[in-house]
């Protein structure tokens, strides 16, 4: 990729518009889709997973001469679980309700896609300023497609943003299929579908859920014949 | 502990908490590899495998190492190495004693290090107080569930091959929104497990 050309400034901005990492890249999908039935939920788990981008990235890129490439994705792994339970031991204590609220998802940011995939693809070529710039572009990417699809659910399904109560349901009652799962599948897909014309209607490639995207790439024998689909 | 717990657990892990469709882990391989019957197969077939190997594994850890040395907080780092090199060496062990399961299931062993649903299932039998038998249990209905989602959306997905779709609905958002409607069909197994054992 000819990413090194590109400014300081780019770097950071790409992930938040151009290469949003889950409406454009389709990357750390399960979260996106679990976590999403509030407005909050979406922002402590963006912010999260922004913390272990950020750090794994800078950590990443500043070992990435040291680390020897045949056993890059477990030492990749393991840095990443690090700021995972580093966050994890955090939001404990500062944020019960958070946890409460997040459970099984937060330990699940170590096999978030967003998180070895940049590491993968970005941190491993680039320096250490420019990869840190790159996870907080892709985290706050990240972020507010988070907060949109839980703003959305939470609005439609329960009538509230962020907690506050906007529609009390003496009009039209809230909609509670949109907190439940399907509502989560209903909604990203039509995000992605939004995403998909705006991408379109700027001559790019609508998104694509290809192996690109996944962190094994490079390592799975399925990807050089063409995919696994 | 009685056979009835353990069916109600096999039960609930299949149809109530499916994984893929109430609980969201394992989006990626579910939308990814869903497209063809055989594939879909394969790679359930190979998550199911993984998940019960990795629980028998991590239950132990957890329970006799972790536990009693109060070293709780490195479950997740814990975890995740273990699954990567278990996930590893079941390749080798395939690719050398069992031929034939390794051409099968294989090319997906890969690709399940980093599927949340493992790491998922393994943190959720200790999070949940399940016994040695009940997670193993719980990660076979888990794995099953899994594959029961993957081949009924393998058949959804065929018929969209043929269907006529709005050209920015093409691709990944048809699939997101008929996976949607898989799940509604889902929702109609709340309270099933509970029900049929009152």
């Amino acid at each position: 990729m000819a990413k090194q050309q590109k400014s300081l400034g780019q770097i950071f901005t790409a992930g938040i518009i151009k290469e949003n990492p889950v409406l454009r890249l389709v990357l750390g999908t399960c979260p996106t889709l679990a976590v999403t039935t509030m407005a909050m939920n979406g922002l402590g788990m963006g912010a999260a997973a922004t913390v272990v981008l950020v750090g794994s990235n800078l950590v990443i890129s500043l070992l990435r001469k040291v680390i020897p490439d045949k056993i890059h994705i477990p030492a990749y792994i393991t840095i990443i679980a690090g700021f995972v339970t580093l966050i994890q031991m955090f939001v404990k204590a500062y944020a019960p309700a958070l946890d409460a609220s997040l459970g099984i998802y937060l330990p699940l940011i170590v096999v978030n896609c967003i998180i070895l995939g940049r590491a993968e693809s970005f941190a491993s070529k680039n320096g250490p300023l420019a990869s840190v710039l790159d996870g907080l572009g892709m985290g706050i990417g990240f972020t507010i497609t988070l907060i949109l699809m839980g703003g959305i659910r939470e609005l439609i399904g329960n009538g509230t943003i962020f907690g506050l109560v906007v529609n009390s349901g003496s009009v039209i009652p809230p909609m509670l299929i949109f907190i439940l799962p399907p509502g989560g599948f209903f909604v990203f897909g039509m995000l992605v579908a939004l995403a998909n014309k705006i991408a379109v209607k700027k001559g790019k490639e609508p998104a694509k859920l290809g192996c690109g995207g996944c962190p094994m790439h490079d390592s799975c024998s399925k990807a050089a014949e063409g995919g696994c689909e | 502990m009685s056979v009835v717990n353990l069916v109600q657990i096999l039960l609930a892990a299949i149809l109530t908490n499916n994984y893929i469709l109430s609980k969201f882990l394992g989006i990626c391989p579910f939308l990814g590899v869903s497209k063809k019957l055989d594939t879909a197969v394969g790679m359930s077939g190979a998550v199911i495998f993984v998940m019960m190997i990795a629980t028998a594994v991590t239950w132990p850890i957890q329970t006799y190492l972790l536990t009693p040395n109060g070293l709780d907080y490195l479950q997740t780092i814990v975890f995740i190495l273990i699954i990567a090199a278990l996930v590893q060496f079941v390749e080798i062990f395939l690719k050398k004693y069992m031929v034939s399961l390794y051409n099968a299931l294989g090319v997906y062993l890969p690709l399940i290090t980093t599927n949340c649903a493992v790491l998922g299932v393994t943190v959720l039998n200790i999070d949940e107080g399940y016994n040695f038998v009940q997670s193993l249990i719980n990660s076979l209905g888990s794995g099953l569930g899994f594959m029961l989602a993957m081949v009924l959306f393998a058949g959804v997905r065929g018929r969209l091959e043929t269907a006529k779709i709005p050209k920015s609905m093409q691709g990944l958002p048809i699939t997101l929104v008929s996976a949607s409607l898989v799940a509604i069909s889902f929702l109609g197994f709340q309270g099933l497990v509970d029900g049929l054992f009152k």
